[in-house]
């Protein structure tokens, strides 16, 4: 556990396989929600909420119920399950105590249940911090730190994606590009740019 | 009356999931980098999409209104176990290919709509055409973007060149392609359909 290999996942997360630009998890929220930038920074927030909260409890079901009784080939449907009620509980509580916060990001919880970036990145844990169905060493920290970072990712593109259909709405575009072939192609050339962060080492 | 052969031409064309209904582009673009990818991704989300419609239909009556999305996550999730399995068993390096996108399957929103709108409310023979021609239409879509993202990128159509002194353009094989091709595409169906009316 040194600081270097949590700066490699913040880089790799947020920049070099951003969830959305190159791994293509959450597209159709991304292309669905990108038109204004408030409403796509609250659900920024909602994804990354969920994203840690998912990766903390998936590592837990696998480390301590699946992995002791040798039932990891029933990773996919415990871990959907899990997200989903999980997400349904979270947002009860939320809409119960905190209703400033339920109307800013609440009505978005139920559609994160079936981003695919969700359980994208709990898969994605386990198959990068477990070696031979152990754990590696500071797994879990690791596994909370790169769902932080997926949700930062998942944020800066979504904010940047936002403010340039923001500005395309003022301008003429031809009929059959109106809409999702636009919003591809615009994502295309950020993944493009995206692209230049490969290079990064450490 | 809706008939059997309706359900399985309209997964098709007139309602392809990719170009027409937008669904399920997750795995579309992540996969399209071969046709052979392609081809393992439609074979997997059709048989789910098949098992997942026959349980389904034959099940709705006994499901709860109120916690319907919970039991059809359960019955997807464990056709794509079946199908993660099997692949890891007969064919690891399509496997390795797809990597995560194989359980991602569950989450495809492919899957799950037609559960929703259509399987919970079709009996089973109706069920299984509607699967057919969904998972033939995804199948359709998939060939089509990877087709051209396998030419463009390496110049080489199931592992054989095409072309001889082709330089394979870089770009469309990376994930920026593979967004720029289905924009394209996307727009291209757009005009026609613009064309028709």
């Amino acid at each position: 556990m040194t600081i270097a290999q949590f700066l490699m996942i913040f880089i790799s997360a947020v920049f070099v396989s951003n969830v959305i630009l190159s791994r293509f998890l959450g597209l159709c929220s991304f292309i669905a929600i990108s038109k204004e930038t408030k409403p796509a920074l609250a659900m920024s927030f909602a994804v990354m909420f969920v994203i840690v909260m998912s990766s903390a409890i998936t590592w837990f079901i696998y480390r301590f119920l699946l992995v002791p009784f040798g039932l990891e080939y029933l990773r996919t449907i415990s871990f959907i399950l899990v997200i989903a009620t999980s997400v349904q509980f979270v947002e009860m509580v939320v809409r119960k105590f905190a209703p400033p916060l339920y109307r800013v990001f609440g009505i978005y919880l139920p559609l994160i249940t079936v981003n695919c970036a969700v359980l994208g990145v709990a898969v994605l844990n386990i198959d990068m911090f477990f070696v031979n169905g152990k754990a590696v060493v500071g797994s879990f920290w690791y596994s909370l730190f790169q769902g932080v970072c997926v949700g930062i990712g998942y944020g800066l593109a979504m904010l940047l994606m936002s403010g340039i259909r923001e500005r395309l709405e003022l301008c003429s575009i031809p009929k059959a590009l109106k809409e999702f072939p636009l919003a591809f192609i615009i994502a295309s050339i950020m993944s493009l740019s995206f692209m230049g962060f490969s290079g990064f080492r450490f | 009356m809706s008939n059997p052969v309706r359900e399985f031409t309209k997964g098709i064309i007139k309602e392809n999931p990719t170009f027409v209904l937008a669904l399920g582009l997750c795995p579309t673009l992540a996969v399209s980098v071969s046709v052979i990818n392609g081809i393992g991704m439609s074979v997997a989300a059709t048989f789910v999409l098949l098992g997942s419609n026959i349980i389904i239909a034959l099940i709705k009556n006994l499901i709860p209104e109120r916690i319907r999305i919970p039991c059809y996550i359960v019955v997807i999730a464990t056709f794509v176990t079946i199908i993660e399995l099997l692949m890891k068993a007969y064919s690891p390096a399509l496997n390795r290919a797809l990597g995560i996108y194989v359980p991602l399957i569950v989450v495809n929103c492919i899957v799950l709509g037609r559960a929703e709108a259509f399987a919970s409310k079709n009996s089973v023979l109706n069920s299984i055409f509607d699967a057919l021609g969904m998972g033939i239409g995804f199948g359709l879509a998939l060939v089509l973007i990877s087709a051209i993202r396998e030419l463009l990128g390496s110049g080489k159509i199931l592992g054989i060149t095409m072309f001889k002194g082709f330089e394979p353009m870089f770009a469309i094989g990376m994930p920026s392609g593979a967004l720029l091709v289905i924009g394209l595409l996307l727009a291209f169906f757009n005009l026609l359909k613009k064309d028709k009316v």
